[in-house]
C-alpha cells in the first residue's frame, strides 16, 4: 500500500528530473466542489459523508490513472498521516481531526494525489520531479476532465471554478515549483530573489508548504491570484520566464563560489559531509541543512562520493514520521536524534539497503 | 523626524520591523501583517497565507462600515457575512450569489484586479446555473431524506442524481 511505503523516494524526490540541480519538484494543484453541496467547512456531517462517497465512487470509476489507492484518513494512525504530510499527499490541516475525509492516490508512483474534505471538496494535484509544470497539469487536467465528464462541478460564468476561499475562484490553479537555493542563500541573495516574487504577486514558502519555515535551503514558489488569468498564461509565465530567471540566478551563484570561492564552498561541503558521516545525534533540521549542502557539493562537482538519489532519499527518510517507519517503532525526541545519525550513516556508507528491502 | 511608518510592500501600517545592512549602512525595513507573513521576516508566521490574503479582504470590507452587512446570509446554507469575515471561508457556492456586491471589490484586490473568469470552461454545464441549481435541490432533499431516515426516498433520490449526472434524463420532477 503506497502511503506506508518507505523504501522509495516520493516521486519529487526522484533525482534527474529536467534542470534538477536547481528545481526539485513541480506540483499544480486544481480546487473543485461538486455542485449542490455546501463546501466542507459549512458541510454537516453527513453531507461530509455523501461527498466522500460521490468522490471515491467517481475517482475509482472514470480511470484517472491506471491505479488509485483510497485511503480513508479517520482509519490512519497519526504517524501513517504524518507520513503522508511528509511525503507532500496531504496537508498539515488535512491529516488533523476526525471528520470524514480522504486521501486517493495514484500506486506506486504517487505522482497524483487527490484531498476530498479539505478546504474543498477535492484538491487535486500532480506531482513531477524537476521543472516539468506542462507535464503536471497534463495530467492533473485530464484527471478533471474524465470526472467532470461523470459530475458538476461548482462554477459560475463570472467567478469560474467556485471553491470555499474566494482567493482561490476562477481556474482554481495553484502552480508551485520546489527549488533548492543554497547558492543564493550563501551568496546573501535570497532577499533580491523573495523581493522579485512579491512584486509579481507570487509567494514564497518554506519546504512544507503554507506557513513552513525554509529549511535546508529548499523554497516554493507559486501563484497566488487565479482568477483572469487561464493556466495556459500562467503555466507559460512560471515555465518559460520566472522559474527559469530564478534557475539562472542560483547557477550564477554556484559557478561564482566554484570560482571565486571555492575554499568556502568546500569548507562548508565538507563540514556537512562530516557530520552525515560522523554525527551521533542529528536534530531533523541539521540533518537537512547537511543534506542540503551535500546536494550542493554533489550538483557543483565538489564532491562525488555519495549519489543525489541518496541525498534525496535521506531527506525524506530523516523526517520524524519516515524515521519511525523504518525503524518499525514509535520513538521519542532523543531516540529519533540517535537513530536519525545512525541511519544517515549506514545509508551513506551503503549499508542501509539491506535496512530498508 | 516624525516619518509616518508605512509598509515596504503595501503603504499599509507596519506590525514588523527588520533591521538589515544595505550598502554597509543599518537600514530599517517595516512590513505589514500581510506582507511579512508573504516575505517570511521578522515574525514567525505559522498562518496559511490564504488565511493572510483573507485578513486584507475582511479588513476591507470592515472598512466599509455599512451595518447593513451584519445580518447579510445566504438562503441556501445559512452562512452570514459577518460569519465569513471571520473565517474568511464561504459555505457553499450560493454564497458567491448572495454576497456578490460584498465579495466584487475584495475579490478583485485578492486577485491583482481579476474580475471575471478567464482559462477552463466545464465542458458540461459551464455557462448555466440551472443545472447546478436542481442539482442542489436534489441534494438537499437527499440529505433531508437520510435526516429523517426516510431511506427508500433517500435510495430513490440517488438513482435520480446518478441519472442526472450521467445525462439519461434532462428534467427531473422534485
Amino acid at each position: 500500500m503506497s502511503p506506508f511505503r518507505t523504501d522509495a523516494a516520493a516521486e519529487w524526490l526522484r533525482a534527474g528530473g529536467p534542470d534538477g540541480d536547481v528545481v526539485v519538484s513541480s506540483r499544480v494543484r486544481l480546487a473543485r466542489n461538486f455542485a449542490g453541496l455546501p463546501f466542507p467547512n459549512k458541510a454537516k456531517r453527513i453531507e461530509r459523508v455523501q461527498i466522500l462517497e460521490l468522490a471515491e465512487r467517481h475517482i475509482l470509476a472514470c480511470g484517472v490513472a491506471s491505479e488509485m489507492a483510497w485511503v480513508d484518513l479517520n482509519a490512519l494512525t497519526p504517524l501513517d498521516c504524518a507520513v503522508l504530510v511528509e511525503r507532500h499527499l496531504i496537508s498539515k490541516q488535512h491529516s488533523k481531526g476526525d471528520l470524514p475525509r480522504a486521501l486517493a492516490v495514484s500506486s506506486p508512483d504517487e505522482r497524483l494525489a487527490i484531498m476530498v474534505n479539505e478546504e474543498d471538496h477535492l484538491r487535486l494535484q500532480a506531482m513531477r520531479s524537476g521543472l516539468a509544470l506542462t507535464d503536471a497539469f497534463c495530467q492533473v487536467n485530464d484527471a478533471d476532465d474524465r470526472l467532470e465528464a461523470h459530475t458538476d462541478f461548482a462554477y459560475s460564468p463570472r467567478f469560474g471554478y467556485l471553491t470555499a476561499c474566494p482567493t482561490n475562484i476562477g481556474t482554481g490553479i495553484r502552480v508551485s515549483v520546489m527549488l533548492h537555493l543554497p547558492g543564493l542563500r550563501l551568496a546573501g541573495e535570497l532577499e533580491k530573489v523573495r523581493r522579485a516574487a512579491k512584486a509579481m504577486n507570487l509567494a514564497v514558502r518554506g519546504f512544507y508548504g503554507e506557513g513552513s519555515e525554509a529549511v535546508g535551503d529548499f523554497f516554493q514558489i507559486s501563484n497566488q491570484s487565479t482568477l483572469g488569468k487561464s493556466e495556459s498564461q500562467l503555466l507559460e509565465d512560471f515555465e518559460h520566464n520566472v522559474i527559469p530567471r530564478v534557475i539562472e540566478y542560483e547557477r550564477l551563484a554556484r559557478k561564482t563560489l566554484s570560482e571565486r570561492k571555492r575554499i568556502l564552498l568546500e569548507d562548508q561541503v565538507h563540514r556537512a559531509v562530516g557530520t552525515l558521516t560522523h554525527a551521533r545525534l542529528l536534530k531533523t533540521d541539521e540533518a537537512m541543512q547537511a543534506l542540503s549542502l551535500a546536494r550542493l557539493g554533489i550538483v557543483t562537482g565538489t564532491i562525488d562520493e555519495i549519489e543525489l538519489g541518496r541525498v534525496n532519499q535521506l531527506i525524506l527518510l530523516t523526517q520524524p514520521a519516515h524515521l519511525q517507519k523504518v525503524f518499525g517503532r514509535d520513538m521519542d525526541q532523543a531516540t529519533r536524534r540517535s537513530e536519525r545519525a545512525t541511519l544517515v550513516r549506514s545509508y551513506l556508507s551503503g549499508e542501509g539497503d539491506a535496512r530498508l528491502n | 523626524m516624525a516619518k509616518k511608518m508605512r509598509c515596504e510592500g503595501c503603504t499599509r501600517k507596519p506590525v514588523a520591523t527588520e533591521v538589515t545592512v544595505k550598502n554597509g549602512e543599518k537600514v530599517e525595513i517595516s512590513y505589514c501583517d500581510q506582507c511579512v507573513g508573504e516575505l517570511g521576516i521578522g515574525v514567525k508566521s505559522h498562518a496559511p497565507i490564504n488565511e493572510l490574503i483573507s485578513k486584507v479582504v475582511i479588513s476591507q470590507a470592515t472598512g466599509g462600515g455599512q451595518q447593513g452587512t451584519q445580518v447579510l446570509a445566504c438562503e441556501s446554507c445559512g452562512m452570514t457575512f459577518a460569519a465569513f469575515r471571520k473565517s474568511g471561508l464561504l459555505g457553499c457556492s450560493e454564497c458567491y450569489v448572495a454576497f456578490e456586491s460584498q465579495l466584487g471589490p475584495l475579490i478583485e484586490r485578492a486577485h491583482e484586479g481579476g474580475t471575471h473568469h478567464v482559462g477552463k470552461i466545464p465542458g458540461r454545464a459551464g455557462p448555466s446555473y440551472d443545472r447546478q441549481e436542481r442539482l442542489a435541490g436534489l441534494r438537499r432533499q437527499l440529505t433531508d431524506a437520510i435526516s429523517a431516515e426516510q431511506f427508500e426516498r433517500a435510495a430513490s433520490l440517488r438513482d435520480q442524481i446518478r441519472a442526472f449526472e450521467d445525462g439519461d434524463i434532462d428534467e427531473v420532477d422534485g
